[in-house]
């Protein structure tokens, strides 16, 4: 008995003495998460992270039987769901968790807008977080074209062509996005390389840098509750993170599996009919959910404002207020360093009034 | 400085004022009204004068002249309003000049007037009857457009509606005594379906089987001959069948004898088997010809139901978003057995229909398992995902618990 314990303390200093453990392990004990009414907002940063360790794991199973040619794309896909066994649930999964990704990472984008959270010293953490989001939407949008059906690759289409729309560099962009002078197989490549090797490499840099940022400020806590525990003199109160907090986000990443399998059982996400480029668009083609809003705003736009096209000028409005949202903590405080909460959940609200309006009039309309 | 602008503006006015008033007859019948202004007003969308054909090229006259007395004299070969009975010849000037439509329609026939000629229309007008149709009344008279413009009279789209006009109108047909109910029959037809709803415009309409500038009502010898233009293998096979001879001495008219003309219903096995089928206007139910008819009815019957059975499984399989696409492809592939079992009734011979029934019963039971076992497949997964919900829920009881006893022990610890 004594023996086996002097082993196990052996073999934890053997390993202490190689990787540091004892400092990850004070770390971890020293580690909390403020208690207060909006703690349950903490915990969709860990779901988006969750959910994205799914799309790894999944991609890579479906990565051993997805070819990236128009001729075997589709097929590949229909092999999968129809053949290969639980290929049906890795796809459905591999769809739904994006889907959900993205969605779990808008709720904890508002969330940090709401609670205050990207205020000084936490403007990188931020800016990581937002180039986050767009590279899941660039995931998005590379990984819609994959199975090569008809509803995706005309969407790829108005998207690629939507971009030659971006002034100045509109028509390289577009270019460098086909592969050539449509939507075809030079695209579907260069889609499936960024889907599975460029995008991946560079979000998991950014998530270990957002992640990193994260344990090393720590948690923030809202400007009200700090300002009422100053008022009342007393402390936040905190939670350990490890095993408190650690185990209630794994409960909350059971939930969010248990939701994902009723989706993916329940409603197995549809592979359609596969791509025809020498047929017209079908009436009705529409992006993702999370494009619909710019897309039906682009639509709205007449012809010519003045004296530019109408698209041109959605691009430049999109790409200010996407620069203007980025540099949030820059002008969300006044000179003298004071927070503009006010005007801060008035702009987020805004924003998510005119995300979900525009989003359920482009899907409907 | 300003006098000079000013001097240049007025020379440039002065230059383009002579250009400007070049169609003296679109300005001042612009300005009329009623009947006299009409033509100005539409003729800006005609094909001719997109061309750069104007007024004065139909009705003579000088369009450049200012002076109506003058532009509208006889001196310079003002026409005026043509008579009825001269435009196709004043249409044929220019449509029946190869070298001068050869300049703006390569492709375009030059025999239009000849036609005519031949035509029923252009036969009674030749004999001094002016209701008949001739150029402008199916073409319009000063908005002629070009046929595959879709606001052309004689688009494939709007063309039938141009013959009613004076086919589907009673009081203008009595002199005729040919019947009205060619437009209203046809808008039931399967042809028109596909025209109209399937925006077909290779589907066939009037002039398809008519003719166009020579319409004429077939003769009862080439009824055959003008369905099989489109459906060339019914023809052949119609003709090689025991009915075509029968039909030819009693001179019955081919294909509308089963299928009527202007009504020209979807084909079903209705049609072969039963009280009230074609078949039986001639044959009697039980001798050999009814029989077969009856039989190669059945069949056709069978495979409908059958398709439709598997049908109505995968499309169940499908809204429960299961992936069926190949057994969707497959049912396609039984809907064109029964295509092919409806021309081998042609041939007059139930062995002919029952091949295709047989590869398209094949077809259906095949189907139909898929559907089945997709739908077995669904059962499945939603048990499993009943089995791994419940693993999930006690997994996160479990959690739940423990965090409450960790809880309740720092509690404790700390009081």
């Amino acid at each position: 008995m004594f023996s086996s314990e002097h082993d196990a303390a052996a073999r934890r200093g053997w390993l202490d003495e190689r990787l540091g453990l004892a400092a990850i392990r004070e770390f971890i004990a020293h580690k909390t998460v403020p208690v207060h009414s909006g703690t349950v907002w903490y915990y969709f940063g860990g779901i988006t992270l969750f959910l994205f360790v799914i799309q790894v794991i999944t991609g890579i199973l479906l990565l051993l039987y997805y070819r990236p040619t128009p001729g075997e794309a589709y097929e590949s896909v229909q092999f999968i769901m129809t053949q290969v066994q639980f290929g049906w649930l890795v796809r459905s999964i591999h769809s739904w968790a994006a889907n959900l990704m993205i969605l779990f990472a808008l709720i904890h984008m508002f969330s940090v807008v709401f609670l205050h959270a990207y205020r000084r010293p936490r403007e990188v953490t931020w800016l990581s977080g937002i180039v986050l989001l767009a590279l899941a939407f660039a995931f998005g949008f590379s990984g819609y074209l994959l199975p090569w059906n008809t509803v995706s690759y005309f969407a790829t289409k108005v998207g690629a062509d939507m971009a030659a729309s971006i002034p100045g560099i509109g028509s390289y962009v577009a270019r460098f996005l086909k592969g050539g002078v449509d939507v075809g197989g030079a695209t579907l490549t260069r889609f499936f390389g960024f889907h599975v090797a460029v995008l991946p490499g560079l979000t998991t840099l950014l998530l270990l840098l957002h992640l990193a940022l994260v344990q090393r400020l720590g948690i923030s806590s809202p400007p009200r509750v700090v300002e009422e525990s100053l008022r009342k003199g007393q402390k936040i109160a905190q939670m350990p993170f490890f095993p408190n907090f650690f185990l209630r986000e794994l409960m909350a990443w059971y939930v969010t599996l248990a939701l994902l399998g009723i989706l993916a059982a329940l409603f197995p996400w549809e592979l359609g009919e596969k791509a025809d480029p020498f047929l017209p668009a079908p009436a009705g083609i529409r992006p993702e959910w999370y494009f619909l809003a710019p897309f039906y705003t682009l639509k709205l736009l007449p012809g010519h404002i003045w004296f530019f096209e109408g698209e041109l000028v959605g691009f430049v409005g999109f790409g200010l207020l996407a620069l203007w949202w980025a540099a949030l903590p820059f002008w969300a405080t006044n000179r003298r360093g004071l927070l503009r909460s006010q005007l801060v959940s008035g702009v987020g609200i805004a924003l998510l009034a005119y995300l979900a309006t525009f989003s359920f009039l482009g899907y409907w309309r | 400085m300003i006098l000079w602008t000013v001097s240049l503006m007025t020379m440039v006015l002065w230059l383009a004022l002579p250009l400007a008033a070049s169609d003296t007859c679109a300005e001042c019948h612009a300005a009329l009204e009623g009947e006299l202004q009409a033509p100005a007003v539409v003729f800006v969308n005609d094909v001719h004068r997109r061309v750069g054909f104007g007024c004065a090229d139909c009705h003579g006259g000088d369009a450049t002249a200012k002076d109506p007395e003058v532009s509208m004299s006889r001196a310079r070969a003002f026409l005026g309003k043509i008579a009825r009975s001269s435009v196709p010849r004043l249409c044929a000037r220019c449509h029946s000049d190869a070298s001068l439509m050869h300049r703006f329609k390569p492709q375009q026939r030059v025999d239009q007037l000849a036609q005519y000629q031949t035509s029923v229309h252009g036969r009674r007008l030749a004999a001094g009857d002016e209701a008949v149709a001739n150029c402008v009344d199916c073409h319009s008279v000063h908005d002629i457009r070009e046929v595959k413009d879709a606001l052309a009279t004689v688009h494939p789209l709007r063309l039938t509606e141009t013959c009613a006009r004076c086919h589907a109108d009673p009081e203008h047909m009595k002199k005729y005594k040919i019947p009205t109910t060619q437009f209203a029959d046809y808008r039931e037809s399967v042809h028109w379906e596909a025209l109209s709803r399937r925006r077909d415009l290779s589907a066939p309409s009037c002039a398809s089987c008519h003719g166009n500038h020579g319409a004429a009502p077939p003769e009862v010898a080439s009824v055959a001959a003008i369905c099989g233009t489109c459906h060339a293998l019914l023809e052949d096979l119609y003709n090689r069948s025991p009915h075509q001879p029968v039909f030819s001495s009693l001179g019955m008219a081919g294909c509308v004898t089963c299928h009527g003309n202007h009504a020209v219903y979807k084909p079903s096995a209705r049609m072969l088997a039963g009280s009230d089928s074609v078949c039986s206007q001639c044959h009697d139910q039980q001798s050999g010809g009814g029989k077969a008819a009856s039989e190669m009815g059945a069949l056709i019957s069978r495979l409908q139901k059958e398709i439709d059975r598997a049908a109505e499984i995968v499309e169940r399989a499908r809204r429960s978003g299961m992936e069926v696409s190949e057994s969707l492809l497959r049912l396609q592939e039984g809907r064109q057995s029964i295509v092919k079992a409806r021309v081998a009734v042609h041939n007059s011979r139930v062995d002919a229909v029952a091949e295709p029934v047989n590869e398209g019963l094949l077809i259906a039971a095949e189907t139909y398992q898929a559907g089945e076992k997709a739908l077995k497949e669904r059962d499945i997964r939603r048990v499993g995902l009943s089995i791994s919900l419940l693993a999930i829920f006690a997994t996160v009881v479990g959690l739940w618990m423990a965090i409450r006893s960790i809880e309740g022990q720092s509690a404790g610890g700390s009081s």
